[in-house]
């Protein structure tokens, strides 16, 4: 049994049933309270579990971040909201020194149950402090799970998947997929991390998206298809930890790959799904690896120009003809 | 013996206990037995003791780079601290943390820290769930002079004042970051008055006396657990020592250190044990004799352990299902 909810009810819905089962569970953050949040996402949320645990925060991302690792680590579970991920920048130091580390560094003795929730993404002529993607910074620091979920089926599970995790996880949502109405399961379920998703089979080329660029490479492969070109879609859905394994499987078969993601293109993840295919199936590839990604620009402002910086569906249906000629 | 001696006596003793334990550390340290940066906490005793004595061991503290002397303060063990600073797998951390990471979760030491102003963000989250949890927890953070210039310090001081959180800091003002002396960097150096922005009440302690600095931290521990919020607490002291071992020290005021040593802490208590409590020299040599025995101890204890497996390099990255912690 299913029904349609949009990709924010879905994340909205985890978070309250798991705040519903557990007392210690909290989420702090700018606005999150009678307001709702930046994007509304905890919308009604603060009517049913009050101040305490869903917290309006000031305007302190590094001493948010801190308060929900210190609780994290001391026997609550913590949400932090970052209300665009252009702001992470200033909690940087709580989530890659401490939150990252505090586990490894003490030899294996804490527990982190801590959810960092954040917003990315263009396409609406924010410029170039509220647009950005920048998931590839934590993908590179060991110590902290990255999630980009595509769909609302995915938002949710991912998310409970995340909520029942004792790691520190960085939540990635796309501003563009919040109204996204898909199906979600009426009962209990989740997804687990580290299991890519084929969106769609094809034999002739692999395309490797994330997130709102999903949509993108579907969108393209149908036109692909009229063409004759056959495109297997697959999502990693999170980064790390990265399944490997579907990736380099539908490389084997296709013999192709183009990777794209919103993020920049230089030292993006795209290099590293080109670096890993590269090194572990460099025999079965018939074409060099392309990336369809940001250009290595802060993100315009112009809608002309902000287009003409990021991934779109003809980049990828040009990308997939250049590997298939 | 009259109990305010007995009390002095105690606290005088685990004063000693910092005091020779660093000392060793740095005789080892110039040996090359204990690799990597120490920085000593010889000369700040007063604070950690006269602090830790007025919290219980559900309390939680937050340390620093100079940390030996609150985690042995707040009850840590010695032969896993030497242990750790040796690099050995019987350490707090397995030997992946060191001096600047020692923690132990089972008795409130939620780390120390790399870096400047780094744990004041989790002292506020340990608070924050302490109240969430409905305990009577308090959370105590010590940073230096140095970090009241971190925005983190700033983010903290109204984030648990806004929510009257049962938190106390403590700035240990030794009066340089590493060189740089305080007033090149800060017009108004009574610290304290920080406070007046965040309106909480604050305190500034001679740092060298212990019985001054438990006094303040009693006041200070018991308004935090009522619920009346944090306050800060600034005990004036100075470091014996350089900012690290091997340090060569060319910023101090010729003489400068020597006041200061007339202002030893660990001498001052131990004065007024003799002069006014009529403590014998033989029972404090008696003292001294058994503390060294627990040092040399916790060194034999080290030495003996064995190295880690060069592969748990790879371990206690994330809690997994089953992990102890």
């Amino acid at each position: 049994m299913t029904r349609t909810i949009t990709y924010m009810e879905a994340i909205r819905e985890a978070i309250r049933e798991e705040m519903q089962r557990d007392p210690h569970l909290f989420m702090i953050g700018e606005d999150v309270g009678p307001y709702g949040g930046e994007m509304g996402l905890s919308k009604g949320l603060w009517e049913e579990f009050g101040d305490l645990r869903i917290r309006d925060a000031p305007i302190s991302e590094a001493a948010i971040v801190g308060c929900a690792l210190g609780a994290a680590a001391t026997g609550c579970r913590a949400i932090a909201e970052i209300p665009f991920m252009d702001f992470i920048g200033v909690a940087m130091d709580q989530i890659y020194n401490q939150a990252a580390k505090i586990r490894y560094m003490f030899g294996g003795k804490a527990r982190i149950p801590l959810v960092i929730r954040t917003p990315i993404g263009g396409y609406q002529s924010a410029a170039a402090q509220h647009s950005q993607c920048l998931e590839a910074w934590f993908t590179h620091t060991p110590g902290i799970k990255v999630v980009l979920p595509s769909t609302p089926y995915e938002a949710k599970g991912l998310m409970k998947t995340a909520l029942a995790d004792s790691n520190p996880v960085l939540f990635i949502e796309h501003k563009k997929l919040y109204q996204r109405k898909g199906e979600v399961p009426i009962g209990d379920y989740s997804i687990p991390f580290g299991k890519a998703d084929v969106k769609r089979r094809g034999k002739h080329v692999t395309v490797v998206a994330t997130s709102f660029t999903v949509e993108m490479a579907l969108e393209a492969s149908a036109t692909l298809a009229g063409e004759g070109i056959e495109v297997e879609v697959v999502d990693p859905r999170t980064l790390v930890p990265l399944d490997e394994e579907t990736i380099l499987e539908s490389v084997r078969r296709t013999g192709r790959l183009v990777v794209v993601h919103e993020a920049w293109r230089r030292g993006g993840t795209g290099a590293e799904i080109a670096a890993l295919v590269a090194e572990k199936a460099f025999n079965a590839l018939r074409a060099p690896i392309l990336r369809v990604a940001a250009e290595n620009v802060p993100i315009p402002f112009s809608p002309v120009l902000e287009r003409f910086v990021l991934p779109d569906s003809e980049k990828i249906v040009q990308a997939v003809r250049r590997v298939s000629a | 013996m009259e109990k305010r001696y007995e009390h002095l006596a105690d606290l005088y003793r685990r004063m000693l206990t910092i005091r020779r334990f660093e000392e060793k550390t740095a005789r080892m340290y110039a040996d090359g037995e204990i690799p990597g940066f120490v920085h000593l906490y010889a000369g700040e005793e007063a604070v950690a003791v006269g602090v830790c004595t007025a919290l219980t061991p559900d309390d939680f503290i937050t340390s620093t780079h100079r940390g030996h002397g609150h985690l042995i303060a707040k009850g840590g063990r010695l032969d896993l601290m030497m242990a750790e600073l040796c690099g050995k797998r019987s350490g707090y951390c397995k030997g992946k943390g060191g001096s600047m990471h020692i923690a132990d979760l089972d008795l409130g030491i939620l780390g120390a820290n790399g870096i400047v102003g780094g744990g004041l963000g989790v002292a506020v989250g340990a608070a924050y769930s302490a109240k969430l949890r409905g305990t009577p927890q308090v959370a105590v953070a010590f940073f230096g002079d140095g970090a009241t210039n971190e925005g983190l310090f700033h983010e903290a001081l109204n984030m648990s004042a806004a929510w009257s959180l049962p938190v106390v800091f403590v700035c240990e003002n030794n009066q340089f970051g590493v060189s740089t002396r305080i007033n090149r960097i800060t017009r108004e150096t009574d610290l304290s008055r920080r406070a007046l922005a965040y309106g909480i009440p604050a305190t500034s302690v001679d740092g060298n006396s212990v019985e001054e600095v438990e006094g303040a931290a009693h006041e200070a521990v018991a308004r935090a657990r009522k619920g009346t919020g944090p306050t800060l607490i600034v005990a004036r002291t100075f470091r014996h020592r350089g900012h690290f071992e091997g340090e060569v020290v060319t910023y101090w005021d010729k003489g400068e250190l020597d006041r200061w040593k007339q202002a030893d802490p660990v001498l001052r208590a131990s004065g007024v044990l003799r002069n006014e409590a009529g403590i014998s020299e033989e029972t404090l040599r008696t003292w001294a004799k058994e503390i060294d025995q627990r040092i040399q101890e916790a060194v034999e204890f080290a030495r003996q352990s064995p190295l880690p497996d060069p592969s748990e390099a790879l371990d206690d990255l994330f809690w997994e299902k089953g992990a102890r912690a």
